[in-house]
């Protein structure tokens, strides 16, 4: 039989996602990607998979999953949730973020609503679906890669890699900070003569909310509205990774993962590469504010970042050690409601 | 770096960066953003992502890590001026379109608001040597130029929540083609029986930024006959190449 997970709960919008599927732009084609690329890399080092594997990729509520292989072994990393794993009886076992865990048939891993926006599901090996034009990030809005191009659905049998895991030591990442900047960083641009002064400094200054009208394609942000200088329509040109897109109504759209490879509509600025996995964490209601900086430091800024990444990546260890976690670091790191020491 | 015509750095956060050629929809314009999309991907230079062109300008997509931004500055302007705004020969096409009002519902609603007959549309549509300036909106959706002026028209009030694919459709000075069903504000005309995009294609878009695209009229009959074919795989449109002129 083909090793599974059986969806018996879908969650609200539970997608395959990896780093995403560069190279098809100029074909209209969008990169996708995981939202927030530092907890799908932490979610598969800890299993033990190279970082960029594809995982689920779970969006504010969680699904349930009936383990129908021999053995497989996970991983969560991002928002903290509830998780549980319940058994025939359905007795459930509460278990812990950024540790990884061996489940066995006829188990099921239930994961509840989520305190951010995403949270990753890694599992050891990864899941047995062929990439698509170089990837298995999911496009829905294209029906491109994943499982069928679309989110998860009640009944889907999800493929894994492996039938059965070895029951080895677990392994834990002690700490991941989650932590969202005080103030996103932009480099102001392409097209931010086509604002008045007065809608920089509106921009730079105010606090806007995350509108849940917000996707995998943009962030629609309610706050103080920007005045156009020029009209807001011109000749469609690229859009970059964090673009700050302004439409008519003059309320800024960040545009995240699945945003559109080209558009007509001026954008003023462009969150920075270090601050977008912070950004695609954030839930509707959250606060943002920006603050504008050099492209000398947002390169600055992505170099630490890729240290970062390597040093998380170098802090995984046996779980025996989960007894020198300090809660109180982990809360202070926002690993908000939900994150229990493993050895509880 | 000053007349735009040699082309304008602009940030676009610190992975992107537009070289921008002008602010309209124009061919020469086109034409040096195609040259230099050909020239960087020739080059392979290390830390470019990819290239997207679209009307006016390239975007750069790249890895800082790799490359910074000074230095991919300084690749760009050297690759810059050995751009020519001399269109390059590149893919034809000759698309079959069928222009049945069962296909194209906008048909009749087009000649009344143009004023021309029914047949004078098809005829004008289907005369016309479109060029590709870029693709985008959905996957495989190319924006080809430009549509003899009669046949101008703003979007339509009301968007259609489904257009079918294959639709061929006109808006301002653009004609397209949907690509997949999705919702859409354009006038259709008519419809294509080959698909735009295939994922079963190594290649999965048809067509790409700076080929060229005729309309030929074809039957309904002829439609259902060659969708049928596109369906199961036995039918192919290879293009020809411009001879350069």
């Amino acid at each position: 039989m083909t090793a599974a997970l059986r969806v018996i709960s879908p969650g609200l919008m539970t997608t395959l996602q990896d780093l995403g599927r560069p190279g098809y732009q100029r074909l209209g084609i969008p990169v996708s990607g995981a939202l927030d690329p530092i907890s799908l890399r932490a979610a598969n080092r800890i299993v033990g998979n190279p970082a960029a594997t594809a995982a689920l990729e779970i969006a504010y509520q969680g699904p349930v999953l009936a383990v129908e292989a021999d053995s497989i072994r996970i991983a969560l990393a991002g928002a903290g949730a509830p998780v549980d794993i319940l058994d025939e009886n359905d007795a459930a076992r509460r278990i812990a973020l950024l540790q990884s865990v061996r489940l066995v048939r006829g188990q099921r891993l239930r994961v509840g609503a989520l305190a951010g926006a995403v949270a990753y599901l890694a599992v050891e090996g990864g899941f047995a679906v062929e990439p698509m034009l170089g990837s298995r990030s999911t496009y829905t809005r294209a029906g491109i890669g994943g499982f069928a191009g679309r989110a998860v659905a009640i009944g889907d049998l999800l493929p894994l890699a492996r039938q059965t895991v070895d029951d080895r030591e677990e392994r834990m990442l002690p700490l991941l900070d989650l932590a969202s900047p005080a103030r996103y960083r932009v480099v102001l641009g392409p097209q931010d003569d086509y604002f008045t002064e007065a809608a920089i400094r509106t921009l730079l200054d105010a606090t806007y909310t995350v509108s849940p009208a917000t996707d995998r394609m943009g962030m629609r942000l309610d706050g103080p509205k920007l005045e156009h200088a020029k009209g807001f329509n011109i000749v469609s040109d690229g859009i970059a990774p964090g673009a700050i897109q302004v439409p008519g109504n003059g309320l800024p759209i960040v545009l995240l993962a699945d945003r559109q490879t080209t558009g007509g509509y001026p954008k003023v600025a462009a969150v920075i590469s270090a601050d977008l996995p912070a950004l695609g964490r954030l839930m509707p209601g959250a606060k943002v504010a920006f603050q504008a900086v050099s492209i000398d430091e947002a390169e600055a800024a992505r170099r630490q970042m890729a240290a970062l990444i390597a040093d998380l990546e170098a802090s995984v260890v046996p779980a025996r050690h989960a007894g020198l976690i300090d809660d109180a670091k982990l809360m202070a790191a926002n690993l908000v409601s939900g994150v229990v020491n493993a050895r509880d | 770096m000053t007349a735009a015509s040699q082309g304008k750095f602009l940030r676009s956060g610190d992975t992107a960066l537009v070289v921008e050629f002008g602010d309209r929809i124009d061919r020469d314009v086109s034409a040096r953003v195609l040259s230099l999309a050909q020239l960087i991907e020739a080059e392979a230079i290390p830390g470019v992502v990819e290239v997207v062109p679209t009307f006016r300008s390239l975007m750069v997509h790249y890895e800082p890590l790799v490359l910074s931004h000074g230095d991919l500055e300084r690749r760009l302007l050297v690759l810059i001026d050995r751009i020519t705004a001399q269109e390059r020969p590149g893919r034809q096409w000759r698309l079959p379109a069928c222009y049945d009002p069962e296909l194209g519902p906008d048909l009749t609603d087009v000649a009344a608001r143009t004023g021309l007959p029914v047949a004078q549309v098809i005829e004008r549509h289907s005369a016309t040597l479109f060029h590709i300036y870029m693709m985008g909106f959905l996957p495989g959706l190319p924006y080809l130029g430009s549509l003899p002026a009669e046949l101008e028209l703003p979007r339509r009030e009301n968007p259609r929540l489904r257009v079918p694919p294959g639709s061929i459709a006109i808006a301002m000075a653009m004609t397209t083609i949907y690509p997949l069903e999705s919702p859409g504000g354009w006038n259709l005309l008519g419809r294509t029986p080959v698909a735009m995009w295939d994922l079963r294609r190594p290649e999965p878009s048809l067509l790409a930024a700076g080929d060229k695209v005729t309309f030929a009229p074809i039957s309904l009959r002829e439609y259902e006959s060659i969708r049928a074919q596109a369906e199961a795989g036995t039918y192919q449109l290879r293009p020809h190449s411009e001879s350069a002129a």
